[in-house]
C-alpha cells in the first residue's frame, strides 16, 4: 500500500506524518507538493496537520484551491482514501469532501495537550481494530478544532455511523469535561458517507513511536493496513 | 561627492539618535569627515548596546568560551555550536524581546521567538526545540494580565504556525516587572558537523541577495528603543516594535536549508536588530571585504521609503546572502519554488568600505570593521559601586521570624502560588509536540528532553534564573541559577555541555545596576568553569527598567545544553511505586533565605540569597548521574522554588502518589519543608534496589537522608495528615487558570 502526504505551504505535521509510516510502519510513502497535479499512483492520501498557507483566513480555506487539492477531491470521489489530520480535517470540510465545520475552541485558546477518545463502529478504515470499549490516549494541538454540524447532519452522521471518534474521559466516558475544545457531540473525528475520507483532530502520528512513551494511536494506522490487507 | 553626502549633521542630532558627544567625534574620526543623516543613524544604531556590546563586551570576555564539545567559539557566529557526537552539532542561543514585549505584547513575543529561530537556521541547523523564560509584574494587575495573554499568544501564534515544538520554560511573577516585563526566547537546532554556514562575505564580484519578505517601516531604530529606558511616552515608539509573519519564516527555514544544501553559499545571516546594516556591516567585517548595496533594489513595502529607513528597517523574515558568482541561478530558482521573494542588491568589492546607493546616488560611505563589535565599536568600563540593599539584605536572620503554627496553610498557599503552581494554563496554549521528539510529554523530567531521531541520543535542554537570588546576591544567585540548569539536566539523565545567557539587567549607567551586572558575570564565569559548560552566546538587554519604578531584579536568564548519549538512562521526576522509599540527597539546612515562602507569606522582601556551596553542589550532582547510570533510582527531582514539600508533591502528583516522611530535629520544620537552601535532590528507590543505593552513596562524601516512603495517595508529615494528593493538586492545577481565563 502507497501512502502520499501532501505538502502545502505552512504544513509542519508532514515530516511526522512520514516518518511514522516510513520508518515506525515500514510502508511505501512519497510527498506531493502543493503544485504538482500527480498523486503518483498512491492508494492512501494523507493531508498532514501544520498552518497551510499561513491560516490567516480560517483554518483550509485557502489550500483546498491548490493544485494538488483538486487531484485529491477528484481522487476521493472515485472511492480513493483521503484522511485528513488536524490542518488536513479542516482542510476536508472546506473542501466539502466532509461535512460541517471545525470552528475556534471554546476557550478561544491554542490547546495542545493528550486527550483521549474512543471508537464507537469497527466499520471503518481508521477504527477496524478498535474495540468499542478501548480508549486512545493522543495529542490535540489546534486553535480551531470545534467540530460543528447543524442538527440535520449531525442526525445523519449518528444514523450513517460516520462518527469515528468522540472524546471522552481516561475510562471512556463521554463527558463535557472530557470535551477540550467544545466540539459538537464530543466530535473528535468523521469520515464521509462512503466512508473513504477520513478526518480527525486528534494526532495518531504523534502517539507511534514507542520512544514517546505513548503509541496508542499506532492501532489507528494498523487498522488501516489491516482493512486492506484482508 | 552627492547632495547626500553633503547633507552634515551636528552633534545635536547624534545625541537625539542616543550616540554621546565623544562617540560622534570617533565616528568622525572613522570617517575623516562629518557624516550625513544616513550614517549617522547606521552609527546609531550599530553602536547601540544592542548591537555593539559597548558597555558589557568587556566582562563578557572573562566567561569561559572554551569546553571539550566546543565547535564555535561564543560571538563569532550568529548561535554557539557544540558537538554532540554522532557528527552533530547543536546550534543554541537565548534572546531577549523584552522592550517591544512591554509596549505590543503580541507582536514582541512573536517576533522574538521568529528571531531566535533565524539565528539557529541562518547557521544551516534546523531548529527541533524553543524554550521561553518569561517575567511578569504582579499577577493581580488587570495590565499584568493583559501582558500575560498577550505575550503567551505571541510566542504561541508563531512557534505553533511555524512548527518547531516549545519544550520547556519557566514563568515567574514579581512587582519588579509590572513596567518592564521580560521575554527571553530560546531555541536548539541539529546541523550536520562541516554543514555550517557562517554570517561571512568574501570573494570578489560574489552577487549579495536579500531573500524574504519585503522591507516595511517597522522597527526602524528599534535597537536603539532597545537601548534605552522605558518612559511614559514609549508607547510612542509603537513603529519600533516589528510584526511577524510565522508562514513567511517557515518558508524561510524550508528555503535556506534547501540552498545551504546546494553549496551556493557564502555567508548568510538573518536580518535581525539593526536590519541591512547590521548584516552587511558584520559579514563583510567578518570577511574583509567591502560592499556595494543599491538600496532601491529592496523590495518594499511602502512607497517613498527613505535610504537610511530601508537600511535601518527591522521587518521580519529576511535574510542576506552572499552566494558564488555563477549560482544566481540556483539561488532564484529555489526561493521562486517557495513563493519568497529573492533579489539581487549588491556585490562583494575589495577593500572594507560599505557603499550604499539609492537610484545610482551614493547615500552612505563608511568603513564595515568601524562598526562592528570587535572592531570599531566603542568599549567602555563602566563604574560600580555596592548597593546598600547588599549590606542590609545580609543581616537577616531566620530567628526575626516566627515558625507560623500552621504549616498546612503555608503548603496550600505555595501550592496555589503563581510562581509555584503549574505552568500549564501557558505550556498547553503552545504545541511542545509538534516533530515528535519531545519525549518529556508522557513522562516528566526536571530538562525537556528532545529525541535526535535516528541516533542512540537525545538532548536535553533548559532555562533557569530566580531572579530574587540574584538581586540578593548577584555573584551566587547568578551561580545558582548555573547550577540549578545543570541540575536540572542531571537528574533527567544528562551531561551538562554549555550554556546560552539572557543578561537582563537596568541601565547600564547607573552605578549599583552594573555592580549587579559585574557581580553576576563572576558568579556565572565560575559557576560555569565549575561545571564545565563554557558560555556559548547569547545577548545582553540592558535597560529593563522604568522611569517610575527602577530597575527589574537583575536577571541572568542562563539556557544550557545537556547531551543524553544513551536515551536510555533518562531519568523522569515522578514517583513510581507507592512503597519505594525516598531519599534527600544533600544537607537539609536551617535557611529560609531568599525563599518563595519567606517572601510572599512572610513578606520579608530583604534577605541573602540561599545558602549554596558550588563544591557541594557538584559532588551531589556527580553522586545522581552515577546513581542514574548504575540504575539505582526511580526517579530525580531537584528541590528549588517552594522547597522540599514542593518537590515532593511535584514528584507526587503525575503519579497520583502521596508521601510519608519525618522531618529533621537540626532544622525548623518551616525550613525543612519550605526553605530553598541548594544542591539537594530527591530521589526514590525500589526495596529490591535500597542496599545497592545505600551502598553507593554511602561510598560517596555526600550526605543524605531517608525521608520516608511513597503512598496511595496520602501526604504525611511527622505522621500528620497534609491532605491528599488530589487536593493538592486541585490548588496546583488551577491557580493560574484562576488569575488568567478571561
Amino acid at each position: 500500500m502507497k501512502f502520499g502526504v501532501v505538502v502545502f505551504p505552512g504544513s509542519n505535521c508532514d515530516e511526522d506524518m512520514v516518518y511514522v509510516l516510513r520508518n515506525i510502519l515500514n510502508l511505501e510513502v512519497v510527498k506531493l507538493w502543493h503544485k504538482d497535479h500527480d498523486l503518483q499512483n498512491c492508494d492512501c492520501i494523507v493531508l498532514p496537520g501544520g498552518f497551510s498557507y499561513g491560516d490567516y483566513l480560517r483554518s483550509g480555506a485557502i489550500a483546498r484551491f491548490s493544485p494538488i487539492m483538486k487531484e485529491v477531491i477528484e481522487f476521493a470521489n472515485k472511492g480513493g482514501m483521503v484522511i485528513g489530520i488536524c490542518n488536513g480535517f479542516q482542510i476536508l470540510c472546506e473542501s466539502g469532501l466532509l461535512p460541517g465545520a471545525l470552528l475556534h475552541n471554546e476557550n478561544h485558546q491554542f490547546i495542545c495537550k493528550n486527550i483521549h477518545i474512543k471508537a464507537e463502529y469497527q466499520d471503518s478504515a481508521l477504527t477496524a481494530l478498535i474495540s468499542s470499549d478501548a480508549v486512545l490516549k493522543i495529542p490535540i494541538a489546534h486553535g480551531e478544532g470545534r467540530y460543528y454540524a447543524d442538527q440535520e447532519t449531525l442526525d445523519s452522521l449518528e444514523q450513517n455511523g460516520q462518527i469515528l471518534f468522540r472524546y471522552c474521559d481516561e475510562s471512556g466516558k463521554v463527558t463535557k469535561e472530557s470535551n477540550p475544545n467544545g466540539a459538537v457531540n464530543n466530535i473528535a473525528g468523521i469520515c464521509n458517507q462512503s466512508k473513504n475520507v477520513f478526518g480527525m483532530m486528534p494526532h495518531p502520528e504523534r502517539a507511534a513511536d514507542v520512544e514517546l512513551g505513548n503509541v496508542d494511536g499506532k492501532i489507528i494506522f494498523e487498522s488501516i493496513l489491516s482493512l486492506v490487507n484482508s | 561627492m552627492s547632495d547626500v553626502m553633503e547633507q552634515a549633521v551636528t552633534v545635536e542630532t547624534a545625541k537625539e539618535l542616543g550616540l554621546l558627544p565623544e562617540e560622534f567625534q570617533k565616528i568622525k574620526e572613522y570617517l575623516g569627515r562629518t557624516p550625513n543623516f544616513t550614517e549617522l543613524s547606521i552609527y546609531s544604531v550599530m553602536w547601540s548596546e544592542h548591537c555593539s556590546y559597548k558597555n558589557s563586551i568587556v566582562w563578557l570576555k572573562t566567561l569561559p568560551k572554551d569546553g571539550p564539545h566546543m565547535l564555535v567559539a561564543a560571538g563569532e557566529e550568529n548561535a554557539g555550536l557544540v558537538g554532540i557526537g554522532d557528527g552533530l552539532a547543536c546550534a543554541f542561543k537565548i534572546e531577549s524581546h523584552n522592550h517591544p514585549s512591554a509596549i505590543e505584547p503580541y507582536q514582541g513575543a512573536a517576533t522574538g521567538v521568529g528571531g531566535i529561530n533565524r539565528d539557529i537556521f541562518t547557521m544551516g541547523a534546523r531548529p527541533v526545540a524553543q524554550l521561553n523564560s518569561l517575567r511578569f509584574g504582579n499577577p493581580n494587575l488587570e495590565k499584568t494580565k493583559a501582558l500575560v495573554r498577550g505575550v503567551v499568544k505571541g510566542i504561541g501564534d508563531y512557534g505553533n504556525a511555524f512548527g518547531i515544538p516549545t519544550v520547556g520554560g519557566e514563568v515567574f511573577f514579581d512587582e519588579c516587572y509590572n513596567v518592564n516585563p521580560l521575554v527571553n526566547a530560546m531555541s536548539a537546532g541539529i546541523v550536520k558537523v562541516g554543514k555550517t554556514v557562517s554570517a561571512t562575505s568574501y570573494g570578489l564580484g560574489n552577487p549579495v541577495f536579500i531573500v524574504g519578505s519585503a522591507t516595511g517601516k517597522d522597527g526602524i531604530h528599534g535597537a536603539t528603543f532597545a537601548s534605552g529606558d522605558l518612559h511614559e511616552d514609549s508607547a510612542d515608539d509603537l513603529p519600533s516594535v516589528q510584526v511577524g509573519d510565522p508562514f513567511t519564516e517557515k518558508l524561510l527555514l524550508e528555503a535556506s536549508l534547501e540552498l545551504i544544501e546546494s553549496g551556493a553559499v557564502v555567508g548568510m545571516q538573518d536580518m535581525g536588530a539593526a536590519g541591512i546594516i547590521c548584516s552587511t556591516s558584520e559579514m563583510s567585517a567578518k570577511g574583509k571585504h567591502g560592499m556595494v548595496i543599491h538600496l532601491d533594489k529592496v523590495p518594499v513595502r511602502q512607497h517613498n521609503m527613505q535610504a537610511w529607513e530601508i537600511l535601518l528597517s527591522e521587518s521580519q523574515e529576511r535574510m542576506l546572502i552572499v552566494v558564488r558568482k555563477g549560482k544566481e541561478k540556483e539561488v532564484q530558482k529555489i526561493f521562486e519554488k517557495w513563493d519568497l521573494n529573492c533579489v539581487q542588491i549588491g556585490e562583494v568589492t575589495s577593500g572594507t568600505q560599505l557603499k550604499f546607493y539609492m537610484n545610482t546616488e551614493l547615500v552612505a560611505d563608511v568603513p564595515a570593521d568601524s562598526l562592528v563589535l570587535g572592531g570599531g565599536a566603542p568599549v567602555y568600563n563602566r563604574e560600580y559601586s555596592v548597593p546598600a540593599y547588599f549590606y542590609e539584605s545580609k543581616r537577616f536572620s531566620i530567628d526575626q521570624v516566627e515558625e507560623p503554627d500552621d504549616l498546612k496553610k503555608v503548603a496550600k498557599i505555595l501550592l496555589a502560588h503563581p510562581n509555584i503552581a503549574s505552568k500549564k494554563w501557558v505550556s498547553t496554549q503552545y504545541d511542545s509536540m509538534v516533530g515528535t521528539v519531545n519525549m518529556s510529554t508522557n513522562s516528566p523530567s526536571d530538562a525537556a528532553i528532545v529525541n535526535i531521531k535516528g541516533t542512540n541520543k537525545a538532548i536535553a535542554l533548559t532555562v533557569d534564573c530566580n531572579s530574587r537570588y540574584v538581586y540578593a546576591d548577584p555573584e551566587n544567585g547568578c551561580a545558582i541559577a548555573v547550577a540549578e540548569a545543570a541540575r536540572n539536566l542531571v537528574c533527567s539523565g544528562a551531561e551538562p555541555s554549555a550554556i546560552t545567557n539572557c543578561l537582563n539587567f537596568g541601565n547600564p549607567y547607573n552605578k549599583e545596576v552594573y555592580w549587579q551586572f559585574v557581580q553576576a558575570i563572576k558568579g556565572m564565569g565560575k559557576a560555569c568553569r565549575k561545571f564545565q559548560t563554557p558560555v556559548t552566546g547569547g545577548n545582553v538587554s540592558f535597560y529593563n527598567q522604568s522611569t517610575d519604578d527602577g530597575p527589574v531584579f537583575p536577571t541572568p536568564t542562563i539556557g544550557m545544553l545537556g547531551v543524553m548519549d544513551d536515551k536510555s538512562l533518562r531519568m523522569s521526576l515522578n514517583f513510581k511505586n507507592a512503597g519505594d522509599s525516598i531519599f534527600l540527597i544533600g544537607e537539609s539546612v536551617n535557611d529560609i533565605s531568599s525563599s518563595e515562602y519567606l517572601y510572599s507569606f512572610h513578606g520579608v522582601k530583604q534577605s541573602p540569597a540561599p545558602h549554596f556551596d558550588l563544591d557541594t553542589e557538584f559532588k551531589v550532582q556527580q553522586v545522581v548521574k552515577n546513581l542514574i547510570r548504575k540504575g539505582l533510582i526511580e526517579s530525580a527531582h531537584d528541590v528549588s522554588d517552594g522547597g522540599l514539600f514542593i518537590t515532593l508533591a511535584e514528584s507526587a502528583m503525575p503519579g497520583n502518589f502521596g508521601f510519608a516522611i519525618e522531618t529533621d530535629f537540626d532544622c525548623r520544620a518551616d525550613a525543612f519543608l519550605f526553605g530553598e537552601a541548594q544542591s539537594r535532590i530527591v530521589v526514590s528507590v525500589s526495596e529490591e534496589k535500597l542496599d545497592a543505593f545505600v551502598d553507593a552513596l554511602a561510598a560517596s562524601d555526600v550526605e543524605f537522608s531517608n525521608l520516608g516512603a511513597v503512598t496511595d495517595g496520602e501526604i504525611l508529615i511527622d505522621e500528620e495528615s497534609f491532605g491528599n494528593i488530589q487536593e493538592a493538586k486541585a490548588l496546583y492545577d488551577t491557580a493560574l487558570d484562576k488569575l488568567f481565563t478571561n
